[in-house]
């Protein structure tokens, strides 16, 4: 009981580090809860402050938190960014079907299928070697300046392109990593019953080894959904392009800010799910196997 | 004389420089039940393994109703189709409830429409005892339930060869049971089995022929009464004391 109320104590302080131990009851959950809380309002009220009263506030605020020019930039940045959230979530299921595509063909066994594994395995290796912008570029100015009859020359096409080649490589690789997570056994059973390689591949291992990576291939949205902009090299009026050319024409950056909001609104909430779902399927997990 | 079931002429397998299977040869004719006994490392498995075409054979041949199944051209999935295989452990598909773990060689491999298929899988669940697992998912089954199932999935594309790898040796004692009376009602039936098994007692009861594998070779095989009895290599003797010793016979 003495080194009960001794802890209490000292929970009962400013408290800025949270509670020392995990919270055991209900009480102490909400009280943890209350800290938490306190503490991150303290935080933020200082750092505020500190920004705020620096002497170098008043030009940042005029350079980025201008309400002016916000008002002035946001429906251009707006704009852009409702092609960025249609470039990602277009690239992003052409990304997911074809990345699995590779994996699979990446995961067949047998000499046989030698060549189609080469092809993977180079595929992947040279995209994942090359920089995203180079790619980008390489694509975007390179390919309609070959003037080739039937391709299409439009910029946005192939730097999604070059978008979708280099996310896949990556993708394909997470999905390979939760294929080799699933138990041969399972591999074996699916081929006991008749099943060939590939009815074993997409029916009994790859809807498990998805169910494995989905923490991986949901970080994979964030950061797609921020590299849409990348496009922008390529001229094409997203977000950021917007943002830019607003700054350029009146040397105020609060444009950026406005950009960086709206990708803040979508990338948050999505890596808050994430970390969410991440932690309910472990606790699944441990129950399952207790 | 007729065609056995299943016949091994000869069959070598290494794995690396491991020799696992040395020179095996095996009759099993039709309606027969046969039980492979030996310790852990003997080659059981990879025998049962071998006949699935799950591993490749080094030497050899495999025939099964006096055709070559380890030919080269030979279609290994639908050789998989005609026999059924079951392994130590359960190997259910976990994202699959029971039913569609059943149900999804029929509807996926032989073209059975889904209806029909699932109708055949309550009559088999039905038949086992497991009507009211139907739609159940695997990790809400006893060890005893998940082999069963396992058990019927492996007969849902009536095959007319069943392969059994120690399907009791991962189950609590008190669910051995029901497991081995499967496999007592597919005899019934007149189902051929070739069954690895530490269980002695049962290999005595249902088996028509049991062999003795050691180091990969079946030392000795002949009628239950023999091998149990009147054992005639010393490996075998040595083998049956160790598990008369452990009470397990
Ligand atoms: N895939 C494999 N690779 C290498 N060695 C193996 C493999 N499978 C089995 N073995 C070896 O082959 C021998 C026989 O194994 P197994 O057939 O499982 O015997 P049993 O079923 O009688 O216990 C063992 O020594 C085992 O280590
Ligand atoms: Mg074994």
């Amino acid at each position: 009981m003495n080194d009960r109320s001794s802890l209490d104590e000292f929970d009962g302080g400013p408290g800025l580090l949270g509670p020392p131990h995990a919270p055991r009851g209900r009480e102490e959950g909400t009280r943890a809860a209350l800290i938490a809380f306190a503490s991150t309002v303290i935080f933020i009220v200082v750092a505020l402050w500190a920004i705020l009263t620096s002497n170098a506030w008043p030009a940042v605020q005029k350079q980025f938190f201008n309400w002016d020019h916000f008002v002035a930039v946001f429906p251009e940045v707006l704009g852009g960014f409702w092609l960025d959230i249609k470039m990602f979530l277009f690239a992003e299921v052409v990304i997911l079907a074809f990345s699995l595509m590779i994996a699979m063909i990446r995961s067949l066994r047998g000499p046989a299928f030698f060549p189609l594994r080469a092809l993977a395995i180079i595929f992947i290796d040279l995209i994942r070697g090359i920089p995203v912008i180079l790619l980008i570029l390489l694509l975007g100015f390179g390919v309609p300046a070959l003037q080739l009859p039937g391709v299409p020359k439009s910029a946005l096409f192939w730097g999604l392109t070059a978008l979708i080649i280099s996310y896949s490589a990556y993708t394909a690789e997470v999905y390979r990593a939760g294929i080799e997570s699933v138990h041969e056994s399972q591999r074996m059973s699916a081929r006991s019953l008749g099943l060939t390689q590939g009815q074993a591949l997409r029916y009994v291992i790859v809807p498990q080894a998805i169910r494995n990576v989905i923490p991986a291939l949901l970080n994979g949205f964030v950061s797609l959904q921020k590299d849409v902009a990348l496009v922008l090299i390529l001229g094409i009026r997203e977000a950021v392009r917007e943002a830019d050319i607003y700054a350029a024409s009146t040397f105020n950056y609060t444009g950026y800010i406005a950009a960086a909001l709206l990708f803040l609104l979508v990338s948050v909430p999505v890596a808050r799910f994430t970390d969410w779902y991440t932690d309910r399927d472990r606790r699944k997990k441990q129950s399952v196997s207790t | 004389m007729t065609t056995p079931k299943l016949e091994l002429r000869g069959v070598w397998k290494a794995f690396g420089d491991k020799e696992v299977l040395r020179d095996v040869g095996l009759v099993v004719d039709h309606h027969d039940v046969v039980c492979m006994i030996g310790s852990s490392g003997s080659g059981k498995s990879t025998l049962l393994k071998c006949v699935n075409l799950l591993v490749p054979i080094d030497d050899g041949t495999i025939l099964l109703d006096g055709a070559d199944i380890t030919a080269s051209g030979v279609n290994q999935n639908r050789v998989r189709e005609a026999m059924g295989i079951v392994f130590q452990s359960f190997n259910l598909f976990p994202h699959m409830n029971v039913l569609d773990n059943i149900t999804l060689s029929p509807r996926k491999v032989h073209g059975v429409p889904r209806a029909d298929a699932e109708e055949k899988a309550k009559g088999l669940l039905e038949r086992f005892g497991l009507s009211e697992k139907v739609v159940e998912y695997p990790d809400r089954l006893s060890g005893g339930e998940q082999q069963r199932v396992a058990v019927i999935r492996a007969l849902a594309t009536e095959p007319d060869l069943m392969l059994f790898d120690e399907v009791t040796s991962a189950l609590d004692p008190e669910l051995v049971a029901e497991v081995l009376d499967v496999i007592r009602g597919l005899k019934d039936v007149g189902m051929t089995m070739v069954i690895a098994t530490h269980e002695m007692g049962f290999a005595r009861d249902v088996a028509d022929q049991v062999c003795f594998l050691d180091q990969g070779r079946i030392l000795e095989h002949g009628p239950p009464k023999q091998i149990f009895s009147t054992p005639q290599e010393p490996r075998t003797q040595q083998f049956l004391q160790r598990i008369i010793d452990a009470g397990r016979l």
